[in-house]
């Protein structure tokens, strides 16, 4: 008993030293910056690499934007949209961030858009969600979003698979807005060219088992294109290879990244020559990305080989931030006027090409082209074939046009015919 | 019962008898006298007891909820005060079906879930296809009903289990539902579900803002605590803990064991479908993460750190709780706050099996305060 009393005073003694430390931490006179990534739930690893993007690019500033030290109030959510509203919130009715950067994936981008339209003072800057309607269709005025969407990664990828002589293909997605919009973007315009998707397979989320949508797959169709991602993508790659499945296959921006390509088995050979599209690719042979890879790889030992798209991401978004900061000096006043305007004039040459906004405030950048190759050593990588700069989120086409075809579906666009 | 008619007429002569035989002590008049006076009496009786029960704690709780807004930030009355008790809420259905039914379920927020896609399948929401935008008070009674539907429904299948068998097998209906609304598009919509549900705005007063959401989360968790509270010392609510407690003698005094349990699955399901309608409105949106498994044992552990032997627990639990998700990532290392959540649950745990009513009452105990053993602010055992 005497026993039990003494711990439970002891963790009470924690409790409340735990406290005051957290209160001493919040003493110093500072601007605040809300920094929200996904640090729990299945996107926990791309957040936490997202917050090292976010790190680097203030470390580059030496901590300083606009003549104040920055200090980042940093708030997880765990890839839910209710979660990524709640910890928004936080930041900015009771911490009281001034400018907001997050969140991570795309669908809690689109619910912290919503939030957005009820603190107009506060400005909003996107981490590295890629929804298409975060910024199309209903956009909030103080949303700005610097990266490129999902749908714009993918715009050039037809016609690379056309050239490659995919003529009539068949399409494995999961079931959920992010693909949906990298399907449209792949798909505008390899139909408008002549391209067919003969069937489209719209898998859920976490697939184990795709015995089903194999069997579905056409034996006279000439490609795949397969938009799954992470454990999604290696699953089907193992079972297709055990079920003696020998097509090429397009990838989508997250399907042949670094954990499929090393995925060990008879089929890695044949993943070789496999096409995707991305805003950046890790063989980028630009003075520029060299740097920043230099920079990611001297500041923090505990990550990745290479940044990750999401840290890739929230560096250019961080850095927009901060940037503006720096032209207006620090000045917030006025309902964040002046910084709102130097924002929108943000122009500068990021990692991965040049970043700027449209009047949406939605990003109009860089897309790598890119194909899985064999290093001398052995190892996979993908080596950029081409780069689209400039492209817009009606992804090339006239505004009317995009919008009489609408924004991408389970059966937005349809190319069967 | 033709007896007792037959004994009653026969007392009733005998009264006439005996007033007729002209001793005039029992008079005729007097009768409706006395009912005139027994009638106020029951009436002030029950106020008096009533408000004998009430201590000064329960002044000072009811003073702080009501004048909590309007001292707290905009911030602090909506996503602490208001998330708090809409949680409490869903959480104080599994207290009572818990802790005075002895059935633990975790498919409660799959019913307070199940309630919100209702609301907007036959409210209004963003997605318009789907949507069938009858009057919000409609969709909102529809949506209850169909919610303690289901989970009478829930329970029927499930009161054949007891015990572990009865989280599992409330767990799989939990889970079959969260991939039911993800997969399903023609009337779940998917991965993204629905949003844009706020709250009606009546008679020009919006409660989509934070002092008159908070207000009405605070009327339906108020109304919810009493009814509970009501509910357990009602004949119902002492049968159910009859069961509880040993359900084969129950049935041999003739209490229908499995009718009792489906009613009182079904009135959790009520409270929880409240909640799940505050949620909605809370939230803004509902989508298959709100009722994914992450969601159902969050429930399970607000009802179990609050403690799950009186209602209030539920409420106890969920304001300890929605605080920790909110600050424990000002605590320490942003990449380590779970720790801190998940340490403070297991202390509170391990040294109060009771959860924090546990540990108020051994606070209690131990500074010299005898354990109540009666009244209504005893803890029940």
């Amino acid at each position: 008993m005497s026993r039990g009393k003494r711990l439970f005073g002891r963790s009470i003694l924690a409790c409340a030293a735990l406290i005051a430390m957290g209160g001493l931490a919040q003493a110093q006179e500072t601007l605040k910056i809300g920094l929200l990534a996904s640090l729990e739930g299945p996107f926990a690893a791309p957040g936490q690499d997202g917050m090292r993007g976010a790190d680097l690019a203030l470390k580059e500033k030496n901590g300083m934007a606009g003549g104040k030290k920055i200090e980042f109030v940093k708030v997880s959510s765990d890839a839910t949209p209710d979660k990524a509203v709640n910890s928004t919130r936080k930041a900015v009715e009771q911490d009281k961030v001034q400018i907001m950067i997050g969140p991570l994936s795309g669908d809690e981008g689109i619910a912290v858009k919503n939030y957005a339209k009820t603190q107009p003072n506060i400005t909003f800057i996107n981490g590295s969600s890629g929804a298409q309607a975060a910024t199309l269709g209903d956009p909030a005025p103080n949303f700005y979003r610097f990266n490129t969407e999902g749908a714009q990664w993918m715009v050039g990828l037809g016609e690379h698979a056309l050239s490659k002589g995919y003529k009539k293909t068949f399409l494995i997605a999961e079931d959920y807005g992010f693909p949906y919009s990298q399907v449209q973007g792949f798909m505008a315009s390899y139909c408008a060219k002549g391209g067919k998707v003969v069937d489209k397979a719209w898998v859920p989320l976490g697939t184990k088992d795709y015995a089903s949508v194999i069997a579905k797959i056409p034996k006279d169709v000439d490609a795949l294109v397969v938009v799954l991602g992470g454990s999604d993508a290696v699953n089907f790659l193992t079972q297709y290879e055990q079920a003696g499945g020998d097509k090429p296959m397009v990838g989508g921006s997250i399907t042949v990244d670094q954990t499929v390509l090393n995925f060990k088995g008879k089929r890695r050979e044949s993943l070789l020559g496999t096409a995707s599209a991305g805003p950046m690719a890790d063989s980028i042979d630009t003075p520029e990305w060299k740097k920043f890879v230099a920079d990611y790889k001297a500041n923090f030992k505990d990550g990745f080989p290479s940044p990750s798209l999401f840290a890739y991401l929230y560096y250019i978004n961080t850095k927009a931030a901060l940037d503006g900061l720096d032209a207006v000096k620090g000045d917030l006043s006025n309902g964040q006027k002046a910084y709102r305007e130097a924002l929108q004039k943000t122009n500068f040459k990021g990692p991965a090409g040049d970043v700027k906004i449209d009047a949406n405030r939605n990003g109009v950048g860089t897309t790598y082209i890119t194909e899985v190759t064999k290093a001398p050593d052995g190892s996979f990588y993908n080596k950029v074939v081409k780069s689209v700069p400039n492209i817009t989120q009606t992804l090339g086409l006239p505004e009317a046009e995009f919008k009489k075809m609408g924004l991408g579906t389970r059966d937005v666009p349809d190319c069967r015919t | 019962m033709s007896a007792a008619r037959w004994r009653r007429a026969m007392n009733g002569s005998a009264a006439a008898a005996r007033g007729g035989r002209g001793s005039g002590v029992v008079p005729v008049p007097s009768l409706p006298r006395g009912a005139g006076a027994a009638a106020p009496a029951p009436a002030v009786a029950w106020w008096r007891r009533a408000l004998s029960a009430i201590r000064l704690r329960h002044l000072l709780v009811l003073v702080f909820v009501v004048g909590y807004p309007f001292v707290a930030t905009p911030f602090f009355t909506f996503q602490i005060g208001a998330q708090s008790l809409a949680l409490g809420l869903i959480a104080l259905s599994l207290t009572f079906l818990g802790g005075y039914g002895g059935m633990v379920s975790l498919a409660q927020m799959t019913v307070a879930g199940f309630a919100a896609y209702m609301l907007a399948i036959f409210g209004s929401s963003s997605n318009l296809a789907i949507s069938l935008g009858w009057p919000w008070w409609l969709a909102l009674v529809v949506a209850v009903a169909l919610a303690t539907v289901v989970a009478a429904g829930i329970g029927w299948l499930s009161v054949r289990t007891e015990g572990i068998y009865t989280i599992m097998i409330t767990l799989a209906v939990g889970v079959a539902f969260f991939y039911l609304a993800q997969q399903n598009y023609t009337v779940f919509n998917g991965f993204q579900g629905f949003s844009r549900i706020g709250p009606p705005t009546v008679f020009g007063l919006d409660f989509g803002q934070p002092m008159p959401f908070y207000f009405l989360v605070l009327a339906c968790a108020l109304a919810g605590y009493f009814f509970v509270k009501h509910l357990i010392r009602a004949p119902f609510g002492i049968a159910l803990q009859g069961i509880r407690d040993n359900p084969r003698r129950m049935q041999a005094l003739g209490f229908d064991v499995t009718a009792h349990r489906v009613a009182a699955y079904a009135v959790a399901g009520f409270l929880a479908a409240v909640g799940g309608v505050l949620m909605v409105w809370y939230n803004g949106r509902i989508s298959p993460g709100t009722v994914g498994v992450g969601a159902m044992i969050n429930i399970l552990i607000i009802a179990v750190l609050g403690g799950m032997k009186h209602p209030i627990g539920a409420f106890v639990g969920a304001i300890v709780f929605v605080l920790l998700q909110n600050f424990a990532i000002d605590l320490v290392d942003r990449e380590r706050f779970n720790l801190v959540i998940g340490g403070v649950f297991l202390a509170i745990v391990l040294f109060s099996p009771d959860g924090l009513l546990g540990l108020w009452q051994g606070l209690r105990h131990r500074l010299g305060a005898s354990f109540t053993p009666r009244g209504r602010g005893r803890i029940h055992r």
